[in-house]
């Protein structure tokens, strides 16, 4: 069984400011991470390797230093990895992210198995996973905090709002780990001695190796939306600031005052 | 790539002011050539507020629906516990606002089975037309055949946008639809406007950051936004004055690869977005034993307790209780937050509260900047005074 768990590679800190003078964004951008839910999804496909045997590939879209997140997924267990990486890929939104992706892994070979996290904490839209599989024409599901392999069928447990849906699927699909389902393991002090740089086992793919050359399908060209205007939110107009006296006494006050006590 | 990079512009010093502008370091100069890399993320601040003409948005050959074609907007109305989930009122109520600017209808569609009660509901919160697909085999959620029916509805109407609630099942369908038009989705849209043109402005906190943005499709259609339970506000009756159309469903439809084997009620659990009070803790709780003073005062003013993510993180709360954009989005009529310290990632989940009362030591923190009373000060000693007084009632 081939499994391919998608990962992204995230900023350290989410903490943006906008600079009053020039409008512009300040970002930290010195630390990175792996998108943490991304190591449950890992972790779920470590479970199903061990059990099961197989393959397990990771994929990720973005810049050269994504390769980072690839070798740690690698030390943690992974047996190869895919960056799919190229000038013509960036500026996406959902729509071409997972479009690229899509060309990407129907580039990096055959499958049986997709797993992503729930959502990455730099976008948070948790809709990739799902577009993923559309372009695919594979079945998918969401919020799965079970799975397992039933021949040529994954079966899976899916919080599904009010209700918990069991269910199988027919391979190949796509299956988007929920959030805090399992604890993820650590990479390995061993691998990362003996792979390294990891250089044999990291393929990259760029807009030559994929099928569809249409530049109109990727990046921002391929983007169906736009952003017009970044800006701060508002900030609270009618606002109290209490920063002296009795402060417990002066909020006993305000909640008798609102009848909440 | 749209942005072109004019290189015969760039000097050293341009260069310079290029790659320091961008914050997402996707500028590269190597003294020779300037170089645009894939850590882009085309918020286009280099063509904005850069050095003039270096970098420019190039617009060819970009699909361009004809906006015309589309009319109405479009509420998918999640019922997949049997009843309409609430937020589909609260989108009936935005969406009636939006359809004036531009006059058009406003549709809510449905997708289940034996639906006709609750269809009239939505008849009764403003929608000029509800359609139905109503099947036994579409009793339970199967993400294929739901987006045979969604994408069969959009085909045959053409609205010109489509909002959907952000429940686990909205999630999961809206994007797959999207996807299948090739056309733009927003997830988690704080406020919706709508422009003359008909292109809806979708407003969302973006780049994880402490940042919003205005988001807009403007060449494609339909435009699809999710937004989250308790965003809007639900809308009072109004008089009905539509109509439930039934549509066909198909049988290739409902031969999907999905066998279900079982599908339970999860057992009624304390949401807090349901909540009228909260008391919400984050980062400046020391250890998990000071829980208890928390405890203490929200059983005093009734209220559910809450927390940031970090708390989650570091395990002292279950997923469940987290407000923010990877948690919940609460809407009460007092939430009281101690020792957090206001990321949007949390405001944007909160900010609409009625009466926001935050507790902080630092004068600076985020948080201040979104609630009615700053009350800066240290919550451990705040909060056993306040549980004092309200015990002793004065």
């Amino acid at each position: 069984m081939n499994i391919i768990v998608c990962i992204k590679q995230v900023p350290g800190s989410t903490h943006v400011n906008v600079d009053p003078d020039t409008g512009t964004l300040i970002r930290d951008g010195a630390s990175a991470k792996m998108n943490p839910y991304d190591l449950n999804a890992l972790e779920l496909a470590f479970g199903l390797k061990e059990k099961y045997g197989g393959t397990l590939k990771v994929v990720s879209m973005g810049p050269p230093s994504a390769l980072e997140v690839i070798r740690e997924a690698i030390y943690m267990g992974a047996d190869e990895g895919i960056l799919i990486s190229d000038r013509k890929f960036g500026g996406a939104d959902v729509l071409a992210t997972s479009y690229t992706l899509c060309s990407g892994i129907k580039a990096a070979g055959d499958y049986d198995l997709i797993i992503t996290g729930k959502q990455t904490t730099d976008g948070d839209t948790a809709q990739v996973g799902s577009e993923l599989a559309e372009h695919l024409s594979i079945p998918h599901m969401a919020y799965v905090k079970e799975l397992e392999i039933v021949e040529d069928r994954v079966k899976f447990v899916s919080n599904m709002d009010e209700k918990i849906i069991t269910a199988t699927l027919k391979m190949p699909c796509l299956i988007c780990a929920d959030g805090d389902i399992n604890t993820p393991r650590l990479p390995s002090f061993k691998r990362k001695k003996e792979y390294g740089d990891c250089k044999d086992k990291i393929k990259i793919i760029t807009f030559n190796d994929v099928e569809d050359k249409d530049e109109y399908h990727y990046g921002l060209k391929g983007s169906a939306t736009q952003v017009e205007k970044i800006f701060e939110p508002d900030k609270e107009s009618e606002r109290m600031v209490i920063d002296s006296g009795d402060l417990s006494l002066q909020m006993y006050e305000l909640l008798k005052e609102r009848k909440f006590v | 790539m749209g942005l072109i990079v004019h290189q015969e512009l760039i000097d050293k010093e341009k260069a310079e002011i290029l790659v320091n502008l961008c914050p997402f370091n996707a500028i590269a100069y190597d003294g020779n050539k300037l170089d645009i890399t894939a850590a882009c993320k085309s918020c286009r601040m280099c063509v904005n507020k850069g050095p003039s003409g270096c970098i420019t948005f190039e617009e060819d050959k970009i699909r361009k629906d004809e906006k015309d074609e589309y009319k109405g907007i479009l509420v998918y109305a999640d019922c997949n516990s049997g009843k309409i989930h609430p937020v589909a009122y609260e989108l009936l109520g935005k969406a009636k606002e939006l359809c004036k600017v531009i006059n058009h209808p406003l549709y809510a569609l449905m997708i289940g089975h034996n639906l006709e009660n609750e269809a009239q509901s939505l008849l009764e919160y403003g929608a000029d037309r509800v359609f139905v697909y109503d099947d036994e085999k579409l009793k339970d959620f199967d993400v294929e055949s739901y987006t045979d029916c969604l994408a069969d509805f959009i085909e045959r109407y053409k609205p010109s946008s489509v909002l959907v609630g952000a429940t686990n099942l909205g999630r999961c369908l809206a994007p797959r639809v999207a996807a299948r038009f090739e056309t733009g989705l927003t997830a988690d849209c704080t406020k919706l406007e709508m422009k003359e043109n008909t292109d809806l402005v979708q407003i969302r906190p973006a780049f994880g950051g402490n940042i919003m943005a205005r988001i807009v499709n403007p060449n494609r259609r339909p435009q699809f936004a999710t937004v989250r339970y308790k965003v809007f506000d639900k809308p009072l009756k109004s008089e009905v004055h539509g109509e439930v159309i039934n549509l066909e469903v198909k049988k290739e439809w409902l031969e999907t690869s999905q066998d279900i084997i079982e599908v339970i009620n999860k057992p009624k659990e304390e949401d807090i977005a349901e909540a009228e009070v909260i008391v919400a803790v984050g980062r400046g709780l020391k250890s998990k034993s000071d829980l208890d003073m928390v405890n203490e005062l929200a059983d005093l003013l009734n209220a559910s307790v809450a927390c940031s993510r970090p708390m989650v993180e570091n395990g002292i709360f279950e997923a469940k209780y987290q407000i923010g954009l990877s948690g919940k989005t609460v809407k009460p009529k007092l939430i009281i937050t101690l020792g957090i310290s206001g990321a949007i990632q949390f405001t944007s989940g909160m900010k609409s509260s009625d009466c926001i009362i935050a507790v902080n030591n630092d004068p600076n923190a985020q948080i201040f900047d979104v609630a009615n009373y700053c009350v800066t000060g240290d919550m451990y000693k705040i909060v056993p005074d306040l549980i004092k007084k309200i015990r002793e009632g004065k």
